[in-house]
């Protein structure tokens, strides 16, 4: 383990706002992608159900 | 497949590959593969963060901001990967007419844009405390702003063309012709850089690796990819769904 | 007049020759649309100082740029209806069905778009130059770049027609589909006389930007040719 403690951690050398803007940004990119082809596929199933498109 | 007798082929290969050409027979093998690309994709990306992030140590030059190339550049080659492969499948689909070709090219895309999004936000929060600004315009930033433009096209006309096998065809010949003129666009971006701002600035250039770093960056890499694999499968599979109950309805309106 | 045993195949440069007088023939009729790309370039070119102040120094420097994506835009603006107006009168599918091939049709169109789109273009440039501040000799490079350039933009430009045939929104969808692939062009056409205005030779750029035009000539009425055939199917 590189770092010596959890502030360290978070403050990244001072570059915290940056790496974990990057980070979080990129994960959020994922996450909503994810969500989007769940939505999707919900949609699929209720038009489905319904028998209609 | 006109021509060709299913059983000749199987007894040929061992394997029937031709089978699963078919989006039906696609659909449920796509099923059972995502759950394991999902599993790999979530091992490999928290590895790859472990080590981007708690074991590599510090830049000499950019200190801890340099951590931001563990995602800027996987997303930055899947950016670029995903829409070579997204033309690969449009040639595909051209040469063999094959509809599942289609679908997996306008199944690709989104995850192709979502990743030049990252990598274009990510080269920002890189450049700024580096280079003092949330933009600059170098080769590579530049070079995948055009790229997400190229995305944005492939998009729009997807979306202004109602009937889906000219809309299949005319993307497909869009993203070719996109993909040719990418290495293109790469060369001339480089060259305007170089003519405008006299010796060739790299903003994004990564640090000279440490191997810990280079292999943080391909442990996340191949993270992205079987994360990629699975939500392309996914949405593929959207897709078939999608169009069975469309041409089911076009069957009950008739 | 061809002789009954000639039959109707007529030589390929008789096909090109026809088809590109006709097209000029038809605009030359309704010759406000071509005044249109004109009076576009001359107009939105002169905005740009008024943006920005004359200081004859900006000007000169901004130049190349503003003349080249004003002559660029210029050019797509006429793009839509490169094949629009032969597709609504059925002509297109005629050719089509013909037995001249479609790769020759797009190739004669696209040459009568840049006469009519292009060249005028090539002409004016120089003299709005004038009003950039631009030394003599950049406004002869600039000239040769637009010469080059424009016939490359027609021809990527065509591409862009014929996958947007008949859509609504053709106007601005083939903007976003064909800018992109414009950068390069406009880097090199810009670039060459920048470079001009900075005391550098402007070969390199001006070679660059011939080669893109020999690769437009070999690939892009052949791609043309199959969207259009994608979208009269």
């Amino acid at each position: 383990m590189y770092w010596h403690s959890f502030q360290e951690f978070i403050a990244m050398g001072g570059y915290g706002f940056y790496v974990w803007s990057s980070f979080g940004i990129t994960f959020l990119a994922m996450m909503i992608e994810l969500w989007a082809l769940k939505k999707r596929r919900q949609r699929i199933a209720k038009m489905s159900n319904e028998g209609t498109i | 497949m006109s021509g060709l007798n299913m059983d000749t082929v199987k007894a040929k290969n061992g394997i029937n590959w031709l089978k699963y050409a078919s989006p039906k027979t696609f659909y449920p093998l796509a099923g059972r593969l995502i759950p394991w690309f999902s599993a790999g994709a979530f091992l490999l990306i928290a590895y790859g963060l472990y080590l981007g992030l708690l074991v590599a140590p510090t830049d000499f030059q950019q200190g801890e901001g340099y951590r931001i190339i563990f995602v800027h550049v996987p997303a930055a080659w899947f950016s670029m990967f995903l829409y070579l492969l997204m033309a690969g499948y449009a040639v595909l689909g051209l040469v063999l007419n094959a509809k599942l070709s289609y679908m997996m090219a306008k199944a690709i895309a989104p995850t192709g844009a979502m990743f030049t999004l990252a990598a274009l936000v990510t080269g920002s929060f890189w450049g700024k405390p580096m280079w003092g600004a949330w933009w600059v315009w170098d080769a590579r930033l530049t070079s995948e702003l055009i790229l997400l433009f190229l995305y944005i096209g492939y998009f729009s006309l997807q979306s202004a063309i109602d009937d889906t096998n000219r809309a299949d065809k005319a993307s497909a010949i869009l993203a070719i012709v996109g993909a040719i003129n990418v290495p293109i666009i790469y060369f001339s971006v480089k060259w305007w850089n170089t003519l405008h701002q006299g010796a060739s600035v790299s903003l994004t250039k990564a640090p000279a690796m440490a191997a810990i770093m280079l292999q943080g960056m391909l442990v996340m890499a191949l993270g992205f990819w079987l994360y990629s694999v699975a939500v392309i499968f996914a949405r593929v599979r959207c897709e078939i769904l999608e169009r069975d109950n469309k041409a089911a309805l076009l069957r009950q309106e008739i | 007049m061809a002789s009954i045993q000639q039959g109707s195949r007529l030589s390929t440069f008789a096909v090109l020759y026809r088809i590109l007088a006709r097209d000029i023939l038809v605009a030359m009729r309704r010759q406000s649309d071509v005044a249109a790309v004109f009076f576009f370039f001359v107009i939105a070119a002169s905005l740009f100082p008024l943006g920005s102040g004359a200081d004859p120094k900006l000007l000169s420097s901004m130049a190349p740029s503003v003349l080249w994506v004003t002559a660029l835009l210029s050019c797509m603006l006429s793009l839509s209806r490169l094949f629009a107006s032969d597709f609504s009168d059925g002509t297109l599918e005629q050719m089509l069905i013909s037995s001249q091939p479609l790769i020759l049709v797009v190739l004669a169109k696209t040459f009568a778009h840049w006469i009519l789109s292009g060249l005028p273009l090539v002409i004016i440039a120089p003299f709005i130059g004038l009003q950039f501040n631009l030394a003599s000799e950049s406004l002869q490079v600039l000239a040769l770049s637009l010469f080059i350039g424009t016939l490359a933009l027609s021809l990527i430009g065509s591409v862009g027609a014929a996958l947007t045939l008949g859509l609504r929104g053709a106007g601005v969808l083939i903007a976003i589909l064909v800018l992109p692939l414009y950068i390069p062009v406009l880097v090199f056409g810009a670039g060459a006389v920048t470079a001009t205005t900075i005391g550098m030779s402007p070969q390199g750029a001006l070679s660059l930007l011939g080669a893109i035009l020999a690769l437009s000539l070999v690939f892009a009425p052949l791609a043309a040719s199959i969207a259009l055939k994608i979208a009269l199917e």
